[in-house]
């Protein structure tokens, strides 16, 4: 609410905002995000737990989608297998840029309770895919998971759009 | 049956490539990864062939590794939505090795937490099967609920979805003041709620459309393919462990098996299946009713235990109705604290099996509906 409430500013003829252009569309893109939401094992009960009644995942302008085409980011909630891991690559190769990367629950941050004797399980999804935000938990509570969605829109809303390169090799 | 008739009639004139499509295992209907090859001739599905072990979990080389109190949360995590039934056949059979009686109190508060789990599942199931059906409101109504229900296991054991409470001879910790209370009013809550989503959902002739006549299990069938719990119930089987093998105080209650009637279909469609799961959880309640005026207040959580579990030299088979059917686990023990093998026995896995049977003749979007309908769970199918 915070650009309405600049917009109710008194100047003359109102709404008159001076910003970036990077800023508005960065507002934008981090309150809209629709997510592919790959749901593995029982951390995806727990969103399913999130998108009901009690907690409303939409409210942050999340809406789940089947096709990563149509994409923002991608949850990953539960144990990575080997088998399954090839999958996660292409879906997520699949998705548009900008795209994100939220790893839900231990296991797929780092193996979880399976990372010693789990031969068949991959020790965190982060070995094939760049990961944005981890929340941790075995599984997290739906509280974890809104945290996890805080950090991830205050992260799109820093992010550089213009000049992307430049930035980067100053910062470098 | 006319629709069936007429859709076989249909499928036998006209012939057409058949096409090979693959469901899953990133599917938002298939309750998990799992992955179905499809064979269709037009919309009409010709054969299925299910592909498991996208969520093989190496349950069997965990269990080897670790020892028996560790074995635990493994055990949570192969039915993950009904947690607190898994937990307890493994540590009855643990009981029956080294031949451990637990108090009366215990047994009580295992079956009330199990009842609730077996509600809060059945919740998921029916919720679950009316979104693949296109009903989002009762997904919505089953969501509060089974908060209130997670509340209360929360303030049991800690955690709301894995539980690790279950204790060999016991459980970990005593009942919180008001459980009692809290128990009752969830009661009355689910009770409500169900007479709410029996018009909503279950009598709604949209829903009886989509889901009556559609997948039909025949009693043979069933019984041929080793199914358990609302599966084969759905099919008009009365078999119940809790009834037909009384394992704990199962018997000190008096509640129905609910069967499928073929109330509105044929004996066994997705509907009846679905009824099913619906009554079940009026009888869980009216056990934890029971419960909850016979259970005792005094006395300890625990029998004597030596801290570290080592059961003699020898091998176990225990088996309890879980809210998706028999979950059997048989343990060999080589008198050490770590279990040389156990098996599990999964009801999801072998439920999955009757899929390619039962599915065969029918619309694609029926395929998903009696997927949803036979409630699998793939933590335990693939383990
Ligand atoms: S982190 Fe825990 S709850 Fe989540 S998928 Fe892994 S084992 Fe299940």
């Amino acid at each position: 609410m915070g650009l309405l409430n600049k917009l109710d500013d008194p100047y003359e003829g109102g709404g008159i905002v001076l910003g970036k252009v990077e800023d508005l569309l960065n507002w934008g893109r981090s309150k809209s995000d629709w997510y592919l939401h790959f749901g593995l094992a029982c951390c995806a009960i727990e969103f399913m737990a999130m998108n009901a009644s009690h907690f409303d995942f939409m409210r942050f302008g999340t809406i789940p989608r089947t096709s990563p085409r149509q994409a923002d980011f991608i949850m990953v909630t539960g144990t990575v297998t080997f088998k399954m891991a090839d999958r996660i690559k292409v879906l997520y190769e699949q998705m548009a840029e900008p795209k994100y990367v939220i790893s839900v629950g231990s296991c797929s941050n780092c193996g979880g309770p399976y990372w010693e004797h789990g031969y068949h399980v991959l020790k965190g999804v982060d070995r094939i895919i760049p990961v944005d935000v981890y929340i941790p938990g075995c599984p997290p509570r739906p509280e974890a998971f809104e945290e996890g969605m805080m950090l991830l829109q205050s992260k799109i809303s820093k992010q550089a759009i213009f000049n992307k390169r430049k930035k980067l090799e100053a910062e470098l | 049956m006319s629709d069936k008739k007429r859709l076989d009639l249909e499928y036998s004139q006209i012939e057409s490539d058949k096409m090979r499509i693959n469901v899953g295992p990133q599917h938002p209907s298939t309750h998990g990864v799992l992955r179905l090859e499809v064979e269709v001739d037009g919309e009409i599905v010709t054969e299925v062939i299910p592909h498991l072990g996208y969520l093989h979990r190496s349950f069997e080389k965990h269990c080897e590794k670790m020892t028996y109190p560790q074995v635990m949360p493994y055990i949570d995590r192969l039915d993950y939505i009904s947690a607190m039934n898994n937990e307890w056949p493994y540590v009855m059979a643990l009981e029956k090795l080294m031949d451990i009686k637990v108090p009366e109190k215990v047994d009580y508060i295992r079956v009330i937490l199990a009842e609730l789990n077996r509600i809060a599942n059945h919740q998921i199931a029916v919720a679950t099967f009316g979104l693949d059906a296109g009903a989002f409101t009762p997904f919505l109504f089953f969501f509060r609920d089974r908060e209130y229900i997670l509340w209360i296991l929360e303030k049991m054991s800690g955690a709301r979805l894995l539980y690790n409470y279950f204790r060999v001879g016991g459980l970990a910790a005593d009942v919180y003041p008001g459980f009692k209370e809290d128990c009752l009013n969830i009661v009355k809550q689910v009770r409500k709620t169900n007479a709410e989503v029996m018009d909503l959902l279950i009598y709604n002739s949209i829903f009886i459309k989509r889901s009556a006549n559609v997948g039909i299990l025949r009693p043979d069938v069933a019984i041929n393919f080793a199914c358990s719990g609302p599966v084969l119930r759905g099919s008009g089987v009365k078999y119940d462990l809790r009834k037909d093998e009384p394992y704990s105080i199962y018997d000190r209650f008096d509640f129905d098996i609910p069967v499928g009637k073929g109330e509105v279909g044929v004996v066994g469609d997705c509907w009846d299946r679905n009824m099913v799961r619906v009554q079940e959880m009026e009888q869980s309640c009216r056990i934890i009713e029971q419960a909850i005026a016979q259970m005792p207040m005094e006395g300890d959580v625990s029998a004597l235990v030596p801290k570290r579990i080592k059961p003699p030299k020898g091998e176990v088979y225990m088996r309890a109705e879980n809210p998706k059917g028999d979950l059997g686990f048989y343990i060999v023990s080589n008198g050490t604290d770590k279990p040389e093998r156990l098996k599990a026995r999964g009801a999801s896995f072998v439920n999955l099996s009757v899929i390619p049977e039962i599915s065969k003749g029918y619309m694609f979007a029926d395929l998903i509906l009696i997927l949803g309908s036979i409630d699998i769970v793939l933590g335990e199918v693939d383990r």
